[in-house]
């Protein structure tokens, strides 16, 4: 068996003195999708950007590739081809939704720019429809398939997605996570932070629970999705 | 009655704030005579007149704000960037044809009676013109960039200085300084970018503006090289192809045979600022669609986002210092080129803040209405100091010239209370789509959720 496209062992990282993460250790094989599902404030969102080199891990170390990326900096980390979607969708509200593609596609020269384009608007058909829209004037669906399309234009070996669940309407949830189950389909490795639980174990190969900045379980997603414990602290109450 | 009440009452408390301010500032008033002693004035007229002249503008005030927000609440939100409106689109083919015309219409004026070409020229066109090239250099740093540099002038204080030892003290052509002028404005660019990286909003605005007072203060004290308070003068006037401009035998006026007359040289000097003016402004135009320019506008967005796509925002902030600064110093090799002087006075914070003000009135990263605002400003206050007319009303004594500040700072407050966002707030895209053929296809309204 091949070695992980991401491995993160034993990571531990800083707020100032406040450590939120400690000592996470954990794997992301090709073509698969794996999601990290915890509460609010667990750390889940603080593992993504750390493997982004923002804050740096202060222990352990990731490789991707199997090469380390740890002391990289952020945007030489993106150059690798990863690619996130991240918290709070951040585009660039003031340009059109073409010009955040651009953006998107700012890696590698913007060499395969009208190709990526077609991929992405087929992707997200939405968009088309929109291309000389500004990034703010788009609902909060909308903003956030702008995101994973702007993450998509790099053409990313590993596709990293903060809460795209986030603040939507379940409708849209839905239209977005097929779309990442087609995604996944088409061969592409996806790293899924969630706190909509029941939707991203419903969607993912395995999965990992954080709970205070440790990793607490993990496993396949079906196995964990049929555990009490994790059907009593994440999903009761939170299905839809 | 409510209402007018209401206003009655806020007027009569700003009326009685005025009257607070007034009576240190403007009541008691203290000259020294020739003898050397205070002589205290007291002017409670005017005083009055001040207190009242305010009570009646916030009466009137609070009675139109309604009735003019209400009109000013847009019946339809456009979501998409539409084009825009026609007159928008050939207002800068009209305004450079303007330009281009400036010194014919200047002549003209003078001709039929008017204030002098010379005047015209030298007071409105170069100095407006001045101002519309800093400002659009530093609308790509501010305006663009997003990174509030409150220090530009140092920039324009490095090309002046450059061009003059360049071509005063080592005989260079100015047509070889002025490049090397912005080149060296760029490096200083460079310079000041590398301490202010990890800064960013007031962080860096003051950074800035230390950094301009440093520059200021090298100016003063490095007597030796910069003249110190006296300056640098006599700096050679540029040539044409080795000619000179000016009227005497050998200039290309008289070999022309040209009436002697100094207004050539101005106009050259006007057409050369022109250049330089429209040289920045599409330079700035085509480096907004290339990449760099791209990442210069998301970095103002968003810095995170752009990081996380891969974008080197240190190399990113550096080329914006850098150009900003570049088109600075072409302006301050102008300036020295032009003016034959330079002294630190030229160069002081006041300065800075107008230029700012320029780039922010007209709109953060708007180039024409960047350039509007600078006709406003710049060529308002000069405007003003042609209002003999006024000591028809306010005595002899008056002297316009000594408001301009005052109507300065009031434009700028009604320019903002009336376009908080700037003259033009709407960023053009630097992208387009072609028009596609329609589809037969409906497409849906789109679902806010």
């Amino acid at each position: 068996m091949s070695t992980p496209l991401l491995s993160i062992e034993g990571v531990s990282a800083f707020y100032g003195n406040i450590q939120a993460l400690k000592g996470v250790s954990l794997e992301v094989n090709r073509g698969e999708i794996v999601t990290l599902i915890g509460a609010n404030g667990a750390g889940k969102s603080t593992l993504m950007m750390t493997v982004f080199g923002n804050p740096r891990a202060r222990e352990g170390r990731i490789l991707f590739e199997d090469k380390p990326i740890t002391d990289l900096s952020t945007h030489a980390i993106a150059r690798l081809r990863i690619a996130q979607s991240p918290e709070g969708r951040r585009i660039f509200q003031r340009m059109t939704v073409l010009e955040n593609l651009q953006m998107g596609a700012a890696v590698d020269g913007s060499v395969n720019f009208d190709e990526d384009l077609d991929r992405v608007t087929r992707l997200f058909p939405r968009l088309k429809e929109r291309l000389s829209q500004r990034g703010g004037t788009l609902s909060g669906g909308e903003q956030q398939m702008l995101a994973i399309a702007r993450a998509l234009m790099s053409r990313p070996k590993l596709l990293m997605l903060d809460e795209p669940s986030l603040g939507l309407a379940p409708l849209i949830v839905k239209q977005i996570f097929a779309t990442l189950a087609e995604l996944n389909a088409q061969g592409m490795t996806i790293f899924l932070v969630e706190q909509n639980a029941f939707h991203a174990l419903k969607l993912a190969h395995r999965a990992y629970v954080m709970v205070n900045g440790v990793i607490t379980m993990s496993g396949p997603s079906r196995d964990l999705l049929a555990r009490p414990e994790i059907r009593q602290a994440y999903l009761e109450g939170g299905r839809h | 009655m409510g209402k007018a009440g209401d206003a009655f009452k806020s007027a009569l408390l700003a009326a009685l704030v005025t009257l607070g301010l007034a009576f240190p500032i403007v009541a008691l008033r203290t000259d020294t005579n020739l003898s050397n002693q205070l002589v205290l004035t007291e002017r409670w007229g005017l005083t009055f007149i001040l207190a009242a002249v305010v009570g009646a503008g916030v009466f009137l005030l609070t009675l139109v704000r309604p009735v003019l927000a209400a009109r000013a609440t847009p019946k339809v939100s456009s979501r998409t960037a539409a084009p825009p409106h026609p007159f928008r689109r050939y207002l800068p083919r009209i305004g450079l044809a303007l330009l281009i015309a400036f010194p014919l219409i200047a002549s003209g004026i003078a001709a039929a009676g008017g204030p002098g070409a010379l005047k015209l020229l030298d007071n409105y066109g170069i100095q407006i013109l001045t101002y519309v090239l800093l400002g659009w250099g530093l609308n790509i740093v501010v305006g663009l960039a997003g990174l509030l540099d409150l220090g530009y002038v140092a920039f324009y204080a490095v090309g002046a200085y450059s061009s003059a030892l360049l071509t005063k003290t080592f005989g260079l052509s100015f047509w070889l300084a002025l490049p090397l002028a912005g080149i060296l404005a760029a490096f200083w660019g460079l310079l000041i970018g590398f301490p202010v990286l990890r800064l960013r909003g007031d962080y860096l605005a003051i950074v800035t503006l230390a950094f301009a007072e440093i520059v200021r203060l090298v100016l003063i004290n490095w007597v030796p090289v910069t003249g110190g308070y006296a300056g640098l003068s006599s700096i050679p006037k540029p040539t044409l192809f080795g000619y000179s401009l000016g009227s005497e035998p050998g200039g290309i006026p008289s070999l022309i045979g040209l009436p002697p007359s100094p207004v050539y040289r101005l106009a050259f000097m006007y057409y050369l600022l022109l250049a330089l003016a429209l040289f920045t402004y599409w330079v700035t135009q085509k480096l907004r669609s290339l990449p760099v320019g791209r990442a210069w506008e998301a970095m103002r967005e968003d810095e995170i986002a752009c990081r996380s796509l891969g974008i080197n925002t240190v190399t990113t902030k550096l080329s914006a210092f850098a150009t900003g600064a570049f088109f600075g110093g072409l302006a301050g090799a102008f300036f020295s080129a032009h003016q034959s002087f330079v002294s630190p006075k030229s160069f002081e914070f006041m300065e800075s803040a107008v230029i700012v003000a320029i780039v922010v009135l007209g709109g953060l990263g708007s180039a024409v209405g960047v350039a509007i605002a600078a006709v406003v400003m710049i060529g308002g206050t000069e405007l003003l100091r042609e209002l003999d007319a006024l000591k028809a009303v306010f005595g002899n004594d008056f002297d316009p010239a000594q408001y301009r500040m005052l109507l300065f700072g009031l434009a700028m407050v009604l320019l903002m209370i009336w376009r908080p966002k700037g003259l033009i707030s709407t960023r053009e895209p630097t992208v387009r789509l072609k028009p596609q053929p329609a589809r037969g296809a409906p497409s849906f309204p789109s679902a806010a959720e």
